[in-house]
């Protein structure tokens, strides 16, 4: 099958939809005549004109809130954030504007569009350009809230968003947009609130979503080597979570351990363990067990980078704890 | 210190405002302008439902049958019923929480909107917005925000939809003058203009950001010279007077729909009473309330509809009759709708159907 790059496979996906629908627009700081800031939009201003790849100034509050009233006007969006650190600038609009439009007008005005940009660390960026708002965006109902880990997903989920009615929050990585994959030619899409088996395993289910897939799937070849069996599951949306997935892995192994980047208060990883408390009690024959980054804002050194952020060593620790080994 | 000073400062303005709008007299009314009968009349009756309207909420809030937080209409009357008879009724309105006015001048049916301040389902949004979140497609009423300032950039998108479409819609974008201290206004203004998007966002200057003066909020007092600021044609429109409100927006309108951009107009109006329910005015004087009462804005279309002979006391018996009785039967309305049923709270959350956590 061919193989590209995760940044083209965003690009292919915002490109064929827009070619289908004349109501998607694209809009964010330098997605124009720079290409973007990641050159995922490299070329769209050349194939679909200023008046539909369009640059804004630097004002993330302003553009988000033009791109909530246009959807509330018929159009379809998709904002560009730089990066998803910029988004706290705009969150209001998310949260108060797009996610609650279609509650508080009883259904008489929706929002169907994307807000999308990186998400996570990427590199020695330091505190302000290293965060997850994952858990943030996906607390908040009216919202979905998507997180791919390869090409092939990053296609086929972005396009069923930008499909998709309400709003959705699609995040991707700094660090991932050279990553390559399999990404069929011909036309395909995925649901959101699907999750996918990476790895079929017996002794233990390791969750994750985004890129932290990479120590999941990392840690899970390692234990590989000791024996150890573990079934990998990649959530893809965060909102809605996949549930049905998590317990029937679990239901198998009885032992579970969720990786995330984002901070451990309220995370992701903390609403998994209480679901699965709740829903697969007598399944558990250990603590669920999550890595998270440490509980502090990340630093610019490599030492200290290496001590805040989930790692395959961790998870490998994590694993074994529940398994009593 | 600063308090007294600042009031100091505002009473000045205002009292300047004040002379100005006096110095046209009565008779000057009736010759200024040239409105036929039809527009005085549809001023003057939306406007005494707006009032009417407003004083039974203000009651029904009292007797706890409206709840939440509720800010009154009741001065500002002509901002809105102008901004009808100016634009067309494809334009698309989009305002803050103090949003009682706009769907009832654009004609938002009465006993919806009173349903939906008692909650009912039966109200506008179906008792899920509230007096903060009214909304009415039918009408183009796109809300009803509560957040200040946060429709103007949703204002500003509204009409870059209506640009990309290369429709001959606007965006009318109405605000208090507490929301220009936002950086939400400075951002869309900005792309606004620079991208000519077909908007006019309106300034309902009421003097009073809730309890803090206009003057206390910055250096810049005259509201309308911050659209300068972005090359926005700007001005300020005495508010209190109908036909103002009409001609500013007719100029407005006209370049909006040329492919010129955004205007920004400051409608320098008063709200007579508190910020919201719970606000009894207490930095205000009651000098000040009662100057802005004598430029009453639905007793001055009296006085033209009067002096022009378009109207006699009958009409206004008549009128004063009719509008109690839409209210009063609003009131019956809401007062006889059901509350929501308890399944709706799943109901206009996603568009899609989606597995909401239960447990």
């Amino acid at each position: 099958m061919r193989v590209i790059q995760f940044r083209e496979a965003l690009r292919e996906a915002m490109s064929e939809e827009m070619r289908q629908d004349k109501s998607i627009f694209l809009m964010g700081e330098e997605v124009a005549a720079y290409n973007g800031a990641y050159k995922v939009s490299q070329g769209m201003l050349d194939e679909f004109g200023e008046e539909r790849v369009i640059d804004t100034p630097i004002a993330e509050l302003g553009f988000a809130g033009i791109g909530v009233g246009a959807a509330m006007n018929g159009l379809r969006p998709i904002i560009e954030f730089m990066t998803f650190n910029f988004s706290l600038v705009a969150i209001d609009q998310i949260i108060n504007s797009a996610a609650k439009m279609n509650a508080m007008s009883g259904g008489q005005y929706t929002v169907p569009m994307v807000f999308r940009g990186p998400t996570g660390n990427a590199g020695q960026l330091a505190a302000q350009h290293s965060q997850n708002f994952e858990n943030w965006f996906a607390n908040t109902a009216g919202l979905k809230v998507v997180v791919p880990s390869n090409p092939y997903d990053a296609k086929g989920l972005l396009k069923t968003s930008i499909r998709d009615n309400d709003p959705v929050i699609f995040m991707e990585s700094e660090l991932m947009y050279g990553d390559k994959g399999e990404v069929p030619e011909e036309e395909y899409s995925l649901p959101i609130g699907e999750a996918k088996i990476v790895k079929q395993g017996k002794d233990i289910t390791l969750v994750s979503f985004g890129k932290m897939m990479k120590v999941a799937t990392q840690a899970s070849a390692e234990l590989d080597k000791e024996g150890i069996s573990a079934e990998v599951i990649d959530l893809r949306s965060v909102r809605p979570i996949d549930y049905p997935a998590i317990i029937d892995s679990v239901k198998k192994t009885n032992r579970l351990v969720v990786v995330e980047e984002a901070w451990p208060l309220a995370a992701i990883s903390a609403e998994i363990a209480y679901y699965i408390q709740r829903h697969a009690f007598d399944y558990l024959d250990a603590p669920v067990y999550r890595i998270n980054s440490m509980d502090v804002p990340l630093a610019y050194a490599p030492t200290l980078i290496e001590a805040t952020l989930p790692n395959v060593a961790r998870t490998i620790e994590a694993a074994k704890a529940a398994l009593y080994i | 210190m600063a308090k007294t000073n600042s009031k100091s400062t505002n009473t000045t303005t205002k009292k300047s405002k004040t002379t100005n709008s006096k110095s046209s007299s009565k008779a000057k009314v009736a010759s200024k302008y040239n409105f036929p009968k039809e527009t005085y009349q549809f001023w003057y009756e939306r406007m005494l439902l707006i009032r009417r309207f407003e004083e039974k909420c203000g009651q029904l809030y009292g007797r706890q049958k409206i709840k939440g937080f509720c800010h009154l209409y009741i001065g500002q009357e002509a901002c809105v019923v102008g901004a009808v008879t100016a634009l067309k009724k494809e334009d698309k309105w989009i305002t803050a929480y103090r949003d009682h006015g706009h769907p009832l001048a654009l004609g938002t049916s009465p006993n919806a909107v009173m349903a939906e301040l008692f909650a009912k389902a039966t109200g506008c949004t179906k008792g899920k917005g509230g007096s903060m979140h009214l909304f009415d497609k039918e009408v183009n009423f796109m809300g009803g925000h509560g957040i200040v300032g946060a429709q103007i950039p949703l204002g500003a998108g509204i009409a870059f939809a209506e640009k990309y479409n290369k429709t001959d819609n606007l965006c009318i974008c109405f605000m208090g003058d507490g929301a220009v201290r936002q950086g939400a206004f400075h951002e869309a203004l900005n792309m606004a203009m620079t991208w000519k998007l077909p908007v006019i966002f309106v300034i309902e200057n009421n003097g009073y950001a809730m309890g803090t003066s206009v003057e206390r909020t910055s250096n810049v007092v005259e509201l309308y010279t911050l659209g300068e600021a972005y090359d926005i044609p700007s001005e300020p429109v005495d508010a209190m007077k109908v036909e103002e409100v009409h001609l500013s927006l007719e100029r407005a309108a006209e370049r909006a729909r040329k492919g010129d951009g955004p205007t920004l107009l400051e409608f320098r109006t008063y709200r007579y009473r508190g910020h919201s329910m719970s606000d009894p005015a207490k930095y205000r004087t009651k000098e000040e309330l009662a100057s802005y009462k004598e430029l009453d804005p639905i007793e001055m279309v009296k006085e033209a509809l009067l002096s022009n002979k378009m109207a006699d006391e009958g009409y206004f018996e008549e009128i004063e009759k009719k509008t109690k009785k839409i209210v009063s039967d609003a009131v019956d309305f809401a007062e006889e709708s059901p509350y929501p049923d308890v399944e709706e709270i799943y109901k206009d959350v996603y568009v899609e159907s989606y597995p909401f956590l239960k447990d």
